[in-house]
């Protein structure tokens, strides 16, 4: 284990994907690696790229990520797809959109299922991060699910979150409702050659007015891959960001929401191994949904039931 | 919770522009509970190396339809064991000729799976491998 820390310090690949194996598969040698670890994170700016599927955002990453490699940063990517909730496996398609990078050394890409979590991540998501971290990444982009609305785990963990939307999907009002347009610090929207491009700018751009207090000015930046626009702006737009939380002090209270979320995430985690562990538990769970359907118990006090049971 | 997902990669090497096959592949092995990484069309072997080392997959399953199985096999095998990846199980699948059998298992091919396989075979045969 001290062997394969060393060489994930020194950023060689096999090792990296190694561990970032253990973390998924919640090896019991998982806090041992994140403790010798933890104090070598901290240096990569953290991006995370969130949107509705089919927008463009492996596309988008691939891009930026291409973009850093001239700047000679860098860039280590995590991408998530859906895991099925039947059969448990997934078909991982993110790196499908940039394996003309598969062998720059410069750069790491790593497919994940999210296993049966919901809110476009996957529960080892801050460790892989940390590993990426540790591995001397200067960039790290986390890419979630293809989400909905209201999927904005990703805020809680990034430095800098992308929105990427698209033309077509809604009118204004679309844009006034809460969920995943609060969590923008950039909003991109792709496929900016296609009809109705200007106009969902524009709305995003009159949504955004409302916000005026705000000591960060959101852009709202057109992209076209066809085309190749938009890209320099968009990797602006993240120095800026990153250079406008340095300033303001915003990194430290990031920092400090993703620590946070991330301790809650892992005492749930750990809380939810105890109380589920089938040795304790023994059957209860069966039983008690017998009870619950021969309308003898209702579910509410079932699992009032339950629990005190587990922590007399 | 602690169970290990079988990873693989589905990997089209060369210039072959047919995928149907390998999505099919996919698609059954998501079904089969497998993590699945498709690396789309026109790999080159060390493209493919390097995706199933960052991936950390257990099996790379190589499709090829134009006839060049026996030097792109070989070229995937020499990376793979340059990286000190022979770990990895590798099995073929696509147009491949009977005589070429032998000399893909002398490569260190595990299997080959023509047209006409049973989704099952492959299914059985991963599982069988990986678990082993």
């Amino acid at each position: 284990m001290t062997q394969l820390i060393t060489q994930l310090l020194k950023g060689e690949s096999a090792a990296l994907a190694r561990l970032i194996t253990l973390v998924e598969n919640n090896s019991p040698t998982v806090p041992e690696v994140m403790k010798a670890i933890h104090k070598h994170t901290g240096t990569a700016h953290i991006i995370g790229v969130t949107g509705t599927m089919g927008t463009g955002k492996s596309t988008l990453i691939g891009a930026v990520t291409r973009a850093y490699r001239k700047r000679d940063k860098t860039v280590g990517i995590v991408g998530i797809d859906p895991t099925s909730c039947f059969s448990g496996g997934a078909l991982l398609g993110d790196r499908i959109r940039m394996q003309d990078l598969a062998t720059d050394p410069g750069v790491f890409i790593r497919s994940m299922g999210t296993r049966g979590v919901l809110g476009g991540l996957t529960s080892s998501i801050y460790d892989v991060v940390e590993l990426l971290d540790a591995s001397g990444k200067d960039i790290v982009i986390v890419e979630t699910v293809g989400v909905g609305q209201s999927e904005i785990d990703i805020a809680k963990m990034a430095d800098t979150t992308i929105v990427v939307t698209v033309p077509g999907l809604g009118d204004s009002i679309q844009t006034m409702k809460a969920g995943i347009t609060e969590i923008a610090d950039i909003f991109v929207v792709n496929k900016a050659d296609q009809p109705g491009a200007d106009e969902t700018v524009l709305q995003l751009q009159q949504m955004l007015c409302m916000n005026h207090l705000d000591e960060w000015q959101i852009p709202v930046i057109p992209l076209s891959s066809i085309k190749g626009t938009g890209i320099s702006e968009v990797i602006n737009a993240i120095n800026n960001h990153m250079d406008f939380l340095t300033e303001t002090n915003h990194l430290r209270k990031r920092r400090r929401t993703r620590y946070e979320s991330e301790l809650l995430a892992l005492i749930k985690k750990k809380v939810m191994h105890f109380v589920l562990d089938e040795s304790r538990l023994q059957g209860t769970i069966e039983s008690m949904v017998d009870t619950i359907s021969r309308k003898e118990m209702d579910p509410h006090s079932a699992a009032e039931k339950i629990l005190k049971g587990i922590l007399a | 919770m602690t169970k290990k997902n079988i990873r693989v990669l589905v990997a089209k090497p060369g210039l072959d522009g047919h995928d149907r096959g390998a999505k099919v592949v996919s698609r059954a092995l998501r079904d089969a509970g497998m993590e699945v990484i498709y690396t789309g069309l026109h790999q080159t072997p060390k493209q493919i190396v390097e995706t199933a080392v960052q991936e950390d997959v257990d099996v790379i399953g190589l499709s090829l339809l134009s006839g060049a199985h026996l030097t792109l096999f070989q070229n995937v095998m020499n990376c793979l064991k340059k990286r000190g990846m022979e770990h990895i199980l590798v099995t073929g699948g696509g147009i491949i000729p009977q005589e070429d059998l032998d000399e893909l298992k002398k490569i260190g091919i595990k299997r080959v799976f023509g047209p006409g396989t049973p989704i099952d075979t492959i299914v059985d045969y991963i599982q069988g491998s990986v678990n082993k």
